[in-house]
């Protein structure tokens, strides 16, 4: 199950995609929107997609994981939009013969969700916002991306 | 011919667009593009620097676009986790 969504994720029923008998360990990550970045206190986020392509990556990222670890499935569900802190923003679940090739498909896969797939996520501070991670296509000196009121405060996570 | 150009995140807010249509010349490239934009579109990065996709796939700087193909500019993804 490959999933690019507004909706809030169940991650039960996520979990539910991968269990089949010839399993001997399942495996199911989730990711959820933590409230701070570095010292500052981040108040919700907003994830942005451009689905098709995500739902292309993250099925690729899937056949990936697959062919590299021989486990069984993978689902990958990543929600968009607004999310509140706490919120569950991604789901992982991979069912393997094997609980050892389990646990390293799902740290691949959510290795890889972050360097490939097209999503971005807005921080929202108190007073202002930030696109995580712009910063990295603009060098020293290059035309300041940022607005005057917004400092940057982004890291890779 | 003419491509449609989506911008996302950060790059939708620098250049005020969602999305736009662009005249380019028969045999023009992604790098063609980069290069168009960023003089249009001041604050988006150097146009080295911005990652490009041509119908949903990761697009090579010097791939020639085609008439009607959809091509993003792909701000520094972050989605995943933590």
């Amino acid at each position: 199950m490959i999933q690019v969504t507004r909706q809030a994720i169940n991650p039960d029923a996520v979990t539910e995609t991968v269990l089949d008998p010839a399993n001997g360990g399942v495996v199911t990550f989730l990711g959820t929107t933590r409230n701070h970045t570095s010292d500052r206190a981040v108040v919700s986020l907003e994830y942005e997609a451009y689905e098709e392509m995500a739902y292309k990556e993250l099925e690729r990222i899937a056949q990936e994981a697959q062919v590299n670890f021989g486990v069984r499935t993978v689902s990958i569900v990543h929600r968009f939009g607004h999310l509140d802190i706490g919120d569950i923003s991604l789901v992982v679940a991979v069912g393997s013969a094997h609980r050892k090739e389990a646990f390293a498909a799902a740290q691949y896969t959510v290795d890889r969700i972050k360097e490939t797939v097209p999503i971005w996520k807005k921080e929202v501070f108190e007073d202002g916002e930030v696109w995580v991670g712009i910063d990295a296509c603009y060098a020293e000196g290059d035309q300041e991306p940022h607005s005057s009121s917004v400092s940057a405060h982004s890291h890779a996570g | 011919m003419r491509v449609n150009v989506r911008f996302f995140a950060a790059f939708r807010e620098f250049a005020g667009h969602d999305n736009l249509d662009v005249v380019l010349d028969p045999g023009s490239t992604v790098h063609d593009l980069r290069i168009r934009l960023h003089d249009q579109f001041p604050r988006l990065p150097q146009p080295e620097r911005i990652v490009v996709a041509v119908n949903a796939e990761y697009a090579d700087p010097d791939l020639a676009l085609a008439d009607n193909d959809e091509v993003a500019l792909i701000p520094p993804v972050s989605g995943g986790s933590s």
